[in-house]
């Protein structure tokens, strides 16, 4: 019999309608490829092959009378910041030890609702703060792809690190991920696989652990484009328990695939060709608008004068959100509790354990910027400055852009433990300088992949949309994607 | 703006935060990186810009005053490191 984990979710999908293969077995392929490569990858923080198999035995149940969902009997992996009724949910932190919820994030529940079946919960970095998967409580994944002739580890990116790295090396179908400044779409690049960001509003927050609120979005990552269309339609929901969730119909987003771009104007916008990016990002970039020119786009220059500013304004409103959100680890309610010799002891001893530096480092720039004094220089410039990020796009979409081409991060996967990174925050923080604006804007962003580097390693490129228009992105995207071909990381572990 | 080290230790005590003479140290160093970084923010003319308060034009939605969800306190307690009778535990407060 074929590897049964080869199957994208659209082909796995076909295979149990027709009764070709069981998700008992499908879901016992993701089993024993996980055992066999979690401990080289460390994608994983916990699996649940026990509940997967009970699932996987109600899928079948379920195909075989004619009720199958969306999803029925595809295996997925969740990223630990989703909240998962009786399992571990900690966000990849010391400070929710033990943590396991009694209720279920709106939009795990919509993907058991349809079907799906859940391998266990992914590593990330921790709170989703990184973008390299090395802040984790639980230690960095690796990146199933390596420089050709080179053993050297790499990160798989950040913070869905788990969620790419599984994703690429068949460890699950599809994985849930969420992103605030660039955390489903750089992992994606960073690992050859394609993430979807949508507009704010388009899936529920409820249920999933917050880190910046006004910025967080969850999304699929995936092994192709029409499988995160899948994913995502399932994930979408208006959900009375986040009133920032948006109350319009989701689109049956698979069927803008293989659409003709005849008509479509995209948009190329200059402030994205940065001091110090690689030739090999530049030529990737000028290929993506070949591709989209020879099947019919018009392609546009366009100007998004704000840009450079994004990332400073984000390291201003996220961590200011983030120390608010993150008051709730007080070593009282649940987790972590260090003892102390009376309550603020107690509080000031159990947060210095239970956060690691990075997370401390958020929450200490957030309390400065949002401290007395402080709190018009910082945070409401940013926020004034945020507007004019959003009213540069609100421009070029007006004037008929349909959707921006841009790469997708700066450069490909690095190494573990990098030297410069590891002794300067910034360095680490200029990976999200292509998404992040997307994330500041609320709009919706897709990376695919488009390439490989002279290394060998996956390159992507990023599409940008209309709120609300994640049909042009996955219409758009599909055409790089056949363009491009697909790109598996050769087997190592 | 720069930090030096006693505001470090001052944003530190605000956050609940415990930190060592020489994690005050090495914070007050990547602060200050960052700070640094986030600097440009001033060269922005923002002259008659609004503020962004919601990133999606939407009237924030309203649920009727009713109770619609309760008489679960020992879920809510379940994760607490220490709790009793349905109460949170912690060190004495009051003298």
């Amino acid at each position: 019999m074929t590897d049964l984990t080869a199957l994208t979710i659209a082909e796995a999908r076909e295979q149990l309608k027709a009764k070709a293969i069981t998700a008992t077995e499908l879901t016992g392929a993701y089993i024993q490829a996980i055992e066999n490569a979690n401990e080289a990858l460390n994608a994983y923080i916990v699996t649940t092959p026990e509940k997967a198999l009970q699932m996987a035995k109600a899928s079948d149940a379920r195909l075989a009378s004619g009720n199958a969902g969306a999803l029925e009997g595809i295996p997925l992996g969740i990223k630990d910041l989703f909240g998962t009724e009786g399992i571990h949910t900690q966000a990849a932190s010391h400070i929710l030890d033990g943590f396991k919820p009694h209720y279920e994030s709106t939009v795990t529940a919509n993907l058991w609702a349809d079907g799906a079946v859940m391998l266990g919960k992914l590593n990330m970095d921790e709170f989703a703060m990184g973008s390299s998967n090395e802040t984790s409580y639980y230690g960095p994944v690796k990146n199933p792809w390596r420089a050709k002739g080179s053993n050297a580890d790499l990160v798989p990116g950040g913070s869905s690190g788990g969620s790419a790295a599984a994703v690429a090396a068949r460890l699950c179908a599809g994985a849930t991920a969420t992103d605030t400044g660039g955390s489903i779409r750089q992992p994606a690049a960073f690992t050859g696989t394609v993430g979807i960001k949508p507009t704010y509003g388009r899936c529920s927050r409820w249920g999933v652990v917050a880190f910046a609120s006004s910025l967080d979005q969850a999304g699929p990552i995936a092994r192709d484009v029409r499988d995160a269309a899948i994913l995502l339609k399932s994930m979408a929901s208006v959900d009375a328990k986040d009133t920032t969730s948006v109350d319009i119909a989701v689109p049956d987003y698979e069927s803008a695939i293989g659409k003709p771009l005849a008509g479509l104007k995209i948009g190329i916008p200059k402030e994205y060709r940065v001091d110090g990016m690689p030739e090999e990002i530049e030529k990737l970039w000028q290929q993506g608008i070949a591709w989209l020119k020879d099947a019919g786009a018009s392609i546009v220059d366009i100007s998004l004068p704000h840009t450079k500013y994004a990332l400073p304004a984000y390291y201003i409103v996220a961590p200011a959100e983030a120390s608010s959100n993150l008051a709730r680890y007080d070593g009282v309610r649940y987790g972590l509790r260090v003892p102390g010799k009376d309550i603020v002891d107690m509080y000031e001893r159990t947060r210095a354990t239970g956060f690691g530096e990075e997370v401390k480092r958020r929450i200490m720039i957030g309390t400065y910027v949002l401290s007395a004094g402080y709190y018009d220089a910082y945070y409401l410039q940013a926020q004034k400055v945020r507007n004019l990020i959003k009213k540069d796009f609100e421009n070029v979409f007006h004037a008929g852009v349909d959707a921006i081409l841009t790469p997708a991060t700066p450069s490909a996967a690095f190494g573990i433990a990098d030297q410069d990174m590891a002794a300067d925050p910034v360095k680490m923080y200029l990976n999200d300088i292509f998404t992040v604006t997307v994330n500041m804007a609320g709009l919706p962003g897709i990376a695919v992949p488009a390439g490989l580097d002279a290394r060998g390693l996956p390159l992507g490129l990023q599409l940008i949309g209309r709120p609300f228009d994640e049909e042009t992105l996955f219409q758009t995207a599909y055409v790089i994607e056949q363009a491009a071909g697909k790109f598996n990381a050769p087997k190592w572990w | 703006m720069s930090v030096d080290i006693s505001t470090v230790k001052r944003v530190a005590h605000l956050a609940r935060i415990a930190v060592t003479e020489d994690d005050a140290a090495r914070m007050t160093g990547q602060l200050n990186t960052i700070l640094g970084f986030v600097e440009q923010l001033n060269e922005v003319n923002v002259d008659g810009v609004e503020p962004m308060t919601s990133v999606t034009p939407m009237a924030m939605k309203k649920r009727a005053d009713v109770v619609d969800d309760g008489e679960k306190a020992a879920d809510i307690v379940a994760n607490a490191p220490i709790h009793e009778e349905n109460f949170f535990v912690v060190p004495k407060v009051v003298e």
